[in-house]
């Protein structure tokens, strides 16, 4: 369960990317963060992920304080949540398969059992057949599926994917949708920041949007009784 | 093993980098290895002419044995001295020839009855060599004047002074070399994380460890300690091995050359000691500035 408490978050030079919010996730929802450029989407999952810690407020994923979090726990902390970064973050000099292993050797994961994890991911994400090619030769969609790989490398218990299909078009942003749609139903909880309407109004998830840094709406979506 | 993957990779990626490294640690250790056999060199020359006869007094031709035995007695009453040798003309003449059998020309000019006999004595302190010279020159038995005794002090003196200057000029340079080479390694190693910081950062949001990320720099700096103290070791070692027949008709008769190879041996081991610690400091200070 991921539990915001009155997070308000302010920069240095004043500027409040987060204020008071509050909302509650709990473990296998799928749940889309909506707002305009600039609104703190990004910022809530830097939150998330203790990049940053907030100003005020409190933030609780299972039983970790994560406000109060010592640094020594924070790479555990990372290894119960995958991020699939807005801009990737993906390693240039290294093959997608190397990216994906990168987390288990970090993991200290046999390398024996850490290759053979990254050959199921790539396959479940469907990019089996570019393992050994490098970013640069990967089109924006395979792209996306490598961040994805990456991020579900430790078969983490939340997912976080900022603006996934941002830079995609129709078709492959759907097939993206797919895919967190089925790492969804293994029980994986997903918070996804997208600027795609269509997408949220199909898809009929929770939606939390989010304007100016303030949380205006939390709306489960019901499907629409067709007369 | 993946640290050293990883460490290995960063070398490999930057060769002029590692180059300026390596040869920087191997000056350092170049100078380190040559002031040792320096070091080493003159404490075998120093205790060599410290446990020759230290006082040698030569008698006239017409000296008693008597005068000869009075003077042996007052010397042993002093209890500073550790051997005395008395040496006979004839055998005076036999040292002569062993020395210069080479050249029958000396042997011909040189009979016993040239050499003076002498007394060869040692004391246990240098210190006391001024007392037993003294004493000789008060017998009668003994030549008069500068020729009827010499002893070895001054040698020892300006050995002792000539190599406690070296040891100051050596030490000097040394923390030097080892100053600039610490800093130039911080700005190598310093330079690799604020190139790869982007990657740093990706790895930390992906869980990686600060000390996951720390290490392969780490061991890039006692790396390059490694091979710069090797090469460093192996250039001195060489010029001295090269060197040793040179030296050895130089330092005729004095028990160092050449030197044994157990010395490069404990020299080696001792420099990679110091290199791995010097290497691990330097990175240590690079990634605890660049990568905190």
């Amino acid at each position: 369960m991921i539990k915001l408490e009155n997070v308000t978050k302010q920069f240095g030079a004043g500027d409040t990317a987060l204020e008071d919010v509050s909302f509650v996730i709990d473990p296998g929802e799928f749940v889309f963060v909506v707002g305009p450029s600039g609104s703190g989407k990004t910022t809530l999952f830097r939150l998330l992920i203790r990049e940053m810690v907030p100003t005020t407020g409190a933030i609780h994923i299972g039983d970790w304080d994560i406000v109060n979090l010592s640094h020594k726990k924070i790479p555990h902390l990372r290894k119960k949540i995958g991020v699939v970064f807005q801009d990737l973050k993906l390693f240039r000099d290294r093959t997608i398969f190397e990216n994906v292993l990168f987390p288990l050797e970090v993991g200290n994961m046999d390398t024996k059992s850490a290759r053979k994890r990254v050959e199921e991911i790539l396959e479940l994400v469907g990019i089996a057949q570019h393992s050994n090619k490098f970013p640069v030769q990967l089109s924006g969609g395979e792209l996306q599926r490598a961040a994805i790989a990456r991020a579900l490398a430790f078969s983490p218990e939340i997912l976080l994917a900022d603006e996934p299909t941002g830079n995609l078009d129709n078709a492959t942003s759907w097939e993206i949708i797919k895919l967190l749609q089925d790492i969804n139903a293994t029980g994986t909880t997903i918070i996804m920041a997208t600027h795609n309407t269509e997408v949220v109004a199909s898809l009929l998830k929770r939606v939390l949007t989010i304007e100016k840094g303030k949380l205006v709406k939390d709306q489960k979506q019901e499907k629409k009784e067709e007369k | 093993m993946r640290t050293v993957k990883t460490s290995w990779k960063h070398i490999r990626r930057n060769p002029y980098q590692a180059l300026a490294a390596i040869c920087i640690m191997m000056l350092t250790f170049l100078a380190i290895s040559v002031f040792a056999f320096i070091v080493f060199g003159s404490s075998i020359v120093i205790k060599y002419f410290e446990s020759k006869p230290q006082v040698t007094a030569f008698f006239k031709d017409e000296a008693q044995q008597s005068e000869i035995d009075a003077l042996k007695q007052s010397l042993q009453q002093t209890g500073t001295v550790a051997t005395i040798h008395f040496v006979s003309k004839k055998q005076a003449l036999q040292r002569y020839s062993e020395q210069n059998k080479k050249d029958p020309l000396l042997l011909e000019l040189v009979t016993s009855d040239i050499l003076p006999a002498s007394l060869e004595v040692s004391t246990n302190n240098i210190e006391d060599l001024g007392k037993v010279a003294q004493i000789m020159r008060d017998s009668p038995a003994v030549i008069e004047g500068e020729q009827g005794v010499i002893y070895q002090k001054d040698i020892i003196q300006r050995l002792s002074l000539l190599t406690n200057g070296i040891r100051v000029i050596g030490i000097t340079i040394i923390a030097i070399l080892a100053f600039v080479s610490t800093i130039i390694m911080v700005s190598i190693i310093g330079f690799k994380v604020s190139q790869k910081k982007e990657e740093i950062e990706i790895m930390r949001l992906l869980s990686a460890t600060n000390w996951y990320i720390r290490w392969p720099f780490i061991l890039e700096g006692i790396f390059y300690g490694i091979i710069g103290t090797f090469f460093g070791w192996l250039v001195a070692s060489a010029g001295l091995l090269y060197a040793t027949p040179y030296l050895q008709s130089f330092l005729k008769g004095i028990p160092l050359l050449p030197v044994a190879p157990v010395f490069f041996l404990t020299l080696l081991i001792g420099e990679l000691v110091i290199a791995i610690i010097l290497g691990m400091v330097a990175s240590s200070l690079a990634v605890l500035r660049y990568l905190k």
